[in-house]
């Protein structure tokens, strides 16, 4: 029996951003944003756009495929696809609905893309005004109870009591992405440095989380192309082979009203297990990793699930100088990622991650061969994902 | 007259869904009653509401009266209002409340008192319903209290 598996079956070879704005700055609309990014990601592989014949995104991206594909001219669409669930848990099984496409013959050449101009559109961290809740939201929003930040530093907070974690645990993940920031050009909060009396002073969002604990919201557009590995050398770029996806949530983590049996969870603690198993490797092996921080606590957690360290080693590992490129014992989220380069919902991880298998970043990780990215953490489902270089196939 | 309410007016007023299926818990709490579901095949409790027991998978999921009384299982102090009505409230506190006596299923609502006060996860909690009479259409929410607080 032939083993099942996307391990080294697809590879990304172009990855494409706009110019990343704070919220409501971008001057082009939410769909020229797509459109940009995705003709950047084909310029980066070197390939004539018409060569696209799928997309994939996440977390109800309002920029339709059959849009594009009329937009763009494309001879034929073949696969268009949209993970379910909201927020960032998304990311990486958007990555991998593509290539499982590719791998499966349904398509040859797949954008993965997401576009977000919340300015023009309702934004994910204000509530819609007045009106009645019904189902889940009414459970909720009448106790205010509505934003993200609000809806999971719930579940954060009953870890942090249960694994005994300090407040500087979450602050070093914070001063990561903001030190990684200062020397990425493309970050909104390049030229913006956090220090640590700062974090300690800002304003409280939710306790326990502080207002640099939380990502920002922005303007742009991200897109990654995925095509078969066989074909993979035959682009202007390395490529970057996927070694493992997966994606889902536990035992009835999405049980309402905020019963999911384990609670305290980022939701990967059965999804890693399933990811390191396709990849073929461990921990250890990981050699810089992007985590989507919705919230330190959720980047926190999913670090433990994902086996670099336990809970009760929490706080003595989370110190800045183990998560800075490039000298760290885990490099975290190298460009800067939601809390300092873009709120671009993870995507700019992807794309971030990519970079460090190419030599790309702007805080490189030396001779970096396997590359994870974790998508949003606490929401269900989740998903995470393996990057490598071709010496890891 | 009207008694205060915990947070600000202005928030969105829970109504049960479309479907019926939350109906008898928003309907018990009109009279100061709280309503859980709990399996008549295999006795599961279950919150919140499913139309089926995630236990057995029957369907056959009744409703029965819990008595208002739990410990706080995890808690979070919002300070950022991101509703407009909230913009002068000020922090205030929200727990989830275990309630051993139906297995441990969990509710969530505001903690009365100091807004500011500390919270100890584990802490005793009585239910303590909050009619909002006036509300168009009128609802009750159920907010927790420490026990042996005034
Ligand atoms: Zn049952």
């Amino acid at each position: 029996m032939t083993e099942r598996t996307l391990r080294g079956e697809v590879a990304i070879v172009g990855i494409g951003e706009t110019t990343y704005y704070k919220h409501g700055k971008s001057p082009d609309p939410e769909f020229m944003l797509a459109l940009k990014a995705i003709l950047a990601a084909c310029a980066d592989a070197g390939i004539d756009p018409r060569k696209i014949d799928g997309f994939a995104s996440y977390s109800n991206d309002r920029n339709d495929p059959s849009r594009l594909a009329a937009a763009l001219g494309l001879p034929e669409l073949r696969f268009s696809n949209m993970q379910w669930g909201g927020g960032g848990g998304g990311g990486a099984g958007a990555v991998a609905n593509a290539a499982a496409a590719v791998a499966a013959g349904l398509a040859d050449c797949i954008v993965v893309f997401r576009a977000l101009a919340q300015g023009q559109f309702q934004r994910f961290g204000a509530a819609p005004p007045g009106g009645t809740a019904s189902g889940e939201a009414a459970l909720n929003a009448p106790y205010g109870v509505m934003s993200p930040a609000q809806r999971y530093a719930m579940r954060a907070m009953r870890f942090i009591h249960e694994n005994g974690i300090e407040p500087g645990a979450q602050r070093a993940i914070a001063l990561a992405s903001y030190h990684h920031a200062q020397r990425n050009p493309r970050a909104v909060m390049n030229g913006k440095p956090l220090t640590a009396e700062v974090y300690d002073a800002s304003r409280w969002i939710v306790e326990p989380w502080r207002l640099f604990d939380c990502c920002m919201e922005n303007d742009g557009a991200a897109a990654l192309i995925v095509v078969p590995a066989e074909q993979a050398r035959d682009f202007a770029k390395k490529p970057a082979y996927l070694l493992a996806a997966a994606q889902g949530s536990e035992y009835r983590n999405g049980a309402r009203c905020h019963n999911a049996p384990l609670y305290a969870t980022s939701s990967f603690t059965t999804v890693a297990p399933h990811l390191y198993a396709m990849a073929r490797l461990q921990p250890a092996d990981v050699d810089v990793v992007q985590s989507y921080e919705n919230f330190t606590g959720g980047v926190l957690m999913s670090l433990v699930e994902h086996g670099f360290f336990t809970a009760e080693e929490a706080n003595n590992f989370l110190v800045p100088e183990n998560l800075l490129a490039p000298g760290g014992k885990l490099p975290l989220n190298t460009s800067g990622g939601n809390l300092a380069e873009c709120y671009m919902h993870g995507l700019e991880l992807q794309v971030e991650a990519v970079r460090q298998i190419r030599s790309e970043s702007t805080t490189q990780v030396p001779d970096a061969q396997v590359s994870m990215v974790i998508s949003g953490p606490m929401v269900t489902p989740v998903s995470s994902l393996i990057l490598g270089s071709g010496e890891t196939l | 007259m009207t008694a205060a309410t915990y947070l600000r007016p202005g928030l969105p007023i829970p109504v049960a869904e479309n479907d019926g299926l939350d109906a008898p818990y928003w309907e018990g709490t009109r009279r100061g009653e709280l309503m859980v579901q709990r399996c008549k095949a295999c006795g599961n409790w279950q919150w919140g509401p499913e139309w089926i027991c995630h236990k057995c998978l029957s369907f056959d999921m009744g409703w029965q009266k819990v008595e208002g009384r739990g410990c706080i299982y995890s808690w979070e102090r919002p300070w950022h209002p991101v509703h407009p009505a909230l913009k002068d409230q000020g922090p205030y506190i929200v727990v989830l409340v275990e309630l051993p006596q139906a297995a441990g299923i969990r509710m969530l609502g505001n903690l009365v008192g100091d807004p500011r006060q500390a919270v100890r996860i584990g802490a005793e909690v009585e239910a303590v319903f909050e009619p909002h009479n006036d509300a168009k259409p009128p609802f009750t929410l159920v907010h927790w209290k420490i026990i042996g607080a005034s």
